[in-house]
């Protein structure tokens, strides 16, 4: 076990875990931060999307030892309000199913929004590749991603 | 409007409680789904909430609590449901919150998400459950204003009298509440309808998209440990021996418990959990035949030369048919074994202590799983009596988190079972979490199947039809055989093909017709290409004969089937009425009760002779439907560089049609648009009906093009979403809608969607490429062509 200090959603935590322990469970398991789901633990199915300084990325692959200094915004942290661009058009085209996986999606989607103001269908195609929804979500999803794009 | 006796359902539904006595208030807070954090209602929280009946309750300021009493998957029942009873308790939905209730079995019926059965079965009680409730607090309110409650009117909860003075149902909710359940009440005319047929946002939306607490993974209680649990790696085989020294070294595990032939790893963290179980070394034995997916497939083939398992349904002569044919038809179709893969993998919460078991989590089937805990348990067993029972039951509180999805995987309480063991073996509050590859690799595989499809065609029409199904471990149910084309061609037959496999299967999004209809549509495009006949023209010409054939058959029939079952009802109203008696006289009672099974005999007797010679299935409502669909999508209309496939489905009491349009670009097809006309009656919630049926659409899609699964020695050789294909966004193709008005009462959409997916695209592929597919995922066989 080794303690470990990191800024996660802006709040100053320490841990004290395995080394290699994914992010993932550091968020769920210790830090009560639930929205963050498992899906796959392979980096396959993007339902574990989190922010590491402005890069998505799967936190069920990333030992809790190379966050060291970097910043973890999850969804709990996309906004203080619940009004992130993204989360008020996903209630504009009441995007989910289940559910499970939009925590993921719009995650993926943020970090698509900060590098592209405005991206092609193709470009969210290619961005949101690897976020899996068992439900088929997708269509409601891409048009979401647009509408916030033009918010 | 329509008037109902309440006193019937008053055993299911129509407790009242007086909000005094607090018993409801006590079993719905055991379940603390009331998330604090949830937005606000406009209203704000009331002081105090008054139990109407079992699904709602009401607070002073007027707010509304609704219980939805079925399992949430996905489909959005826990929006619907209460949408219905508070459309009839004429409620503004602002005003509504929405609760999950927990397994109930004194309360409610049927708490299943299955079969695409909730809103179809809930339609008349919730509506029943709604009406009463408002009935009552218009009773309230005239005896406060001491006026006949018929001179009452209301609106979005306010009541109004005749000299246009005003009520809130929270002003009257407390007298309500103990308003004895009035023995009539009256239902709205549907054109009357405020919330139904209106889109309402899912309830938990707000929740889902910033991540707060919702599903069984994320559930937790104070004390609670994690339990990763080793299985036997392939199908057939069987724990020989663990050695646990190397787990038990991994910081965070607790202990390692074996029961049966699997290991249970605890520890304080999920990631402890997992790490403790990949260090156990376990030794294995294969103790049943180790199957191989070139086995399945051989043997699938090669038992349709054998005698049926069973013949599910028989119409005329069908051997002469053939023996007569000009020309006989046959082609094979085969689909893979499946695994659901819902996004969230399997998990449950147990805590089981003397006193009583605790359980919480994702689950399809709660009142199933509460049995088949108490017989895990120990608390039940096959001998014992029916007060037993009871107690035993009584004991098990069973809650229902959201779910990541279902698709079938959770009616199957295995991994429920699995935490109740653990829990019990251990002492302590545990929680079940099933890894990717555990859930890909423990699974109740869709089976593997094969349909073998022949016609016989004489002077160009279809004389006859023989439909052979070869399935793993159980064939289709009940009343599939009966779906369209039966009814609709003389001599028609169906038959079963078992064959036994140690491989673990179960129900999967629309079982059996999930593919079955993949080869039956595919099917008839060919057989119509076969006929010079056009798609569209053969179906119509197949659906007036089964028109001809129903009408015959309740002209026949009819007349006979009314007589008996009103005979069938009479018996067994007057055996209730004898039973309902203090000290019924037993020799009056054997009479009755004699009487009353001769009536139901004789009434099943005349059904299941109408059943075998009509369809399951209304011929007008197919053809509307596929009417609908040719007119949405076009399909008279050339379009250049579009290839079009159509598909008619009907099952889950649902008629749905659809056109694939598919273009190929750089010799690959891209599915670029499914449309999809419904014919589900009365739509509840309109964007939650268009979204689970694109769902539907898009996983029907995915699996069929891409999915695929194998075996070799009995061990899944696709254990995560690195081998295993799922359909992600660039192949989603659109997904237009268009639904049958009818009002006709609603029937399901979880299922009905998906099964005619595979043909509309196979028949559209056929255009593109002059190539029938006969086996899925189509890629499989696609990958010549680049």
């Amino acid at each position: 076990m080794a303690v470990f200090n990191i800024q996660v959603n802006g709040q100053d935590h320490q841990v004290d875990v395995d080394a290699d322990t994914p992010v993932l469970w550091v968020l769920r398991d210790q830090l009560n931060l639930v929205g963050t789901k498992f899906g796959c633990g392979i980096a396959q199915c993007g339902a574990c999307t989190i922010h590491l300084g402005d890069t998505a990325m799967r936190s069920c692959s990333l030992p809790i030892s190379n966050v060291k200094d970097q910043k973890i915004t999850t969804i709990e942290g996309l906004s203080e309000k619940g009004d992130h661009v993204l989360q008020k058009a996903w209630i504009e085209h009441d995007v989910p199913q289940c559910g499970y996986c939009q925590a993921g999606q719009i995650m993926t989607a943020a970090a698509l929004l900060k590098e592209n103001k405005s991206p092609s269908d193709e470009e969210i195609d290619t961005a949101m590749h690897g976020n899996l929804c068992r439900c088929g979500t997708y269509l409601r999803i891409k048009a979401a991603v647009k509408t916030a794009a033009s918010m | 409007m329509t008037t109902f006796k309440t006193k019937y359902n008053r055993r299911s539904f129509l407790k009242v409680s007086a909000a005094t006595s607090g018993g409801m208030v006590l079993g719905f807070s055991w379940f603390a789904s009331c998330n604090p954090t949830a937005p606000a209602p406009m209203k704000g929280m009331p002081e105090a909430w008054f139990d109407i009946n079992a699904y709602l309750k009401i607070g002073e300021n007027g707010l509304v609590t609704i219980m939805s009493p079925n399992p949430e998957i996905g489909q959005n029942i826990k929006t619907s449901m209460p949408m219905i009873i508070a459309e009839e308790l004429d409620v503004a939905w602002r005003d509504v919150i929405v609760e999950q209730a927990p397994l109930n079995t004194d309360w409610y019926t049927r708490q299943v998400a299955g079969g695409s059965q909730s809103i179809r079965h809930g339609w008349e009680s919730l509506r029943m459950a709604g009406a009463t409730a408002r009935k009552m607090l218009l009773e309230a309110a005239a005896k406060r204003w001491e006026v006949e409650a018929s001179t009452l009117s209301v609106a979005d909860g306010i009541i109004k009298n005749a000299k246009n003075e005003t009520l809130g149902y929270g002003d009257v909710a407390a007298d309500a509440a103990n308003i004895e359940v009035p023995e009539e009440a009256t239902l709205k005319d549907p054109k009357d309808f405020k919330i139904i047929g209106k889109s309402k946002t899912n309830v938990d939306l707000t929740k889902i998209i910033t991540g707060q607490s919702l599903f069984g993974l994320d559930y937790k209680r104070e004390g609670m440990e994690y339990a990763v649990v080793l299985r036997p790696p392939a199908f057939g085989q069987k724990l020989v021996s663990v050695d646990d020294a190397d787990a038990k070294k991994v910081n965070g595990v607790t202990e390692v418990i074996k029961f049966g032939d699997k290991v249970a790893v605890l520890a304080t963290s999920t990631w402890a959990a997992m790490k403790g179980k990949k260090a156990l070394k376990a030794e294995w034995k294969q103790a049943s035949v180790s199957e191989s997916t070139t086995y399945h497939s051989s043997e699938m083939k090669a038992v349709l030369a054998k005698e049926p398992t069973k013949v599910a349904r028989n119409n005329g002569d069908v051997e002469k048919a053939f023996a007569e044919a000009d020309e006989v038809m046959e082609r094979t179709y085969e689909a893979p074994f499946l695994p659901h893969n819902c996004m969230e993998p399997m998990n449950f919460f147990a805590h089981v202590t003397d006193e009583k078991v605790d359980m919480m989590g994702p689950i399809q089937t709660p009142q199933w799983t509460q049995s088949r805990v108490a017989g895990a348990l120990g608390m039940i067993d096959q001998k014992s009596d029916g007060p037993t029972r009871q107690a035993a039951l009584a004991k098990i509180k069973i809650g229902m988190t959201r779910m990541g999805g279902g698709f079938g995987r959770r009616l199957y309480g295995d991994f429920a079972l699995e935490a109740a063991v653990i829990s019990q073996k251990s002492n302590k509050p545990i929680k079940v979490v099933y890894t990717r590859e555990d859930d890909m690799t423990a699974g109740t595989y869709r089976p593997a199947s094969v349909y073998k499809i022949k016609a016989a065609i004489k002077d160009n029409q279809i004389t006859g039809y023989q439909l052979n199904e070869v399935c793993f471990n159980g064939n289709m149910y009940g009343i599939i055989p009966n779906f369209f084309p039966a009814g609709a061609i003389e001599n028609y037959q169906v038959n079963n093909f078992k064959i036994d496999s140690n491989i673990t299967t179960g129900a999967w999004r629309a079982p059996y017709t999930n593919f079955l209809a993949s080869a039956e549509q595919g099917f008839f495009d060919e057989l119509a290409e076969k006929l010079g006949k056009g798609a569209v023209d053969l179906r119509l010409e197949l659906l007036a004969n089964a028109d001809k054939v129903h009408k015959k058959a309740d002209a026949d029939f009819g007349e006979e089937l009314k007589t008996k079952e009103a005979a069938f009802n009479t018996a067994k109203e007057a055996l209730e009425a004898l039973q309902k008696q203090d000290a019924p006289d037993e020799k009056i009672l054997k009479v009755f009760n004699k009487s009353f099974e001769d009536a139901k005999e004789a009434f099943k007797e005349i059904e299941g002779k109408i059943n075998n010679i009509k369809g399951n299935y209304e011929p007008n409502r197919m053809i509307d439907v596929m009417k609908l669909v040719v007119e949405k999508g076009n399909w008279d209309k050339e379009e250049a560089g579009i290839h079009k496939g159509l598909s008619l489905y009907y099952c889950h009491n649902t008629y749905v049609a659809q056109i694939a349009h598919l273009r190929m670009i750089d010799d690959k097809p891209k599915v670029e648009k499914i449309t999809c006309a419904v014919d589900c009656g009365i739509v509840i919630n309109p964007v939650a009906a268009i979204n689970l049926i694109q769902g539907g659409v898009i996983d029907g899609v995915g699996h069929s093009m891409y999915s695929n699964f194998s075996f070799k020695d009995g061990q899944p050789e696709m254990q995560n979403f690195d081998k295993y294909r799922l359909i992600r966004m660039k192949e989603a193709p659109k997904v237009d809608v268009h639904f049958v008005e009818n009002g006709i009462d609603p029937t399901g959409l979880g299922e009905p969607t998906l099964p005619p997916v595979g043909a509309a695209i196979a028949n559209a592929l056929y255009k593109a490429t002059g190539k029938r597919l006969y086996k899925q995922p189509y890629i499989g066989s696609l990958n010549p062509l680049g």
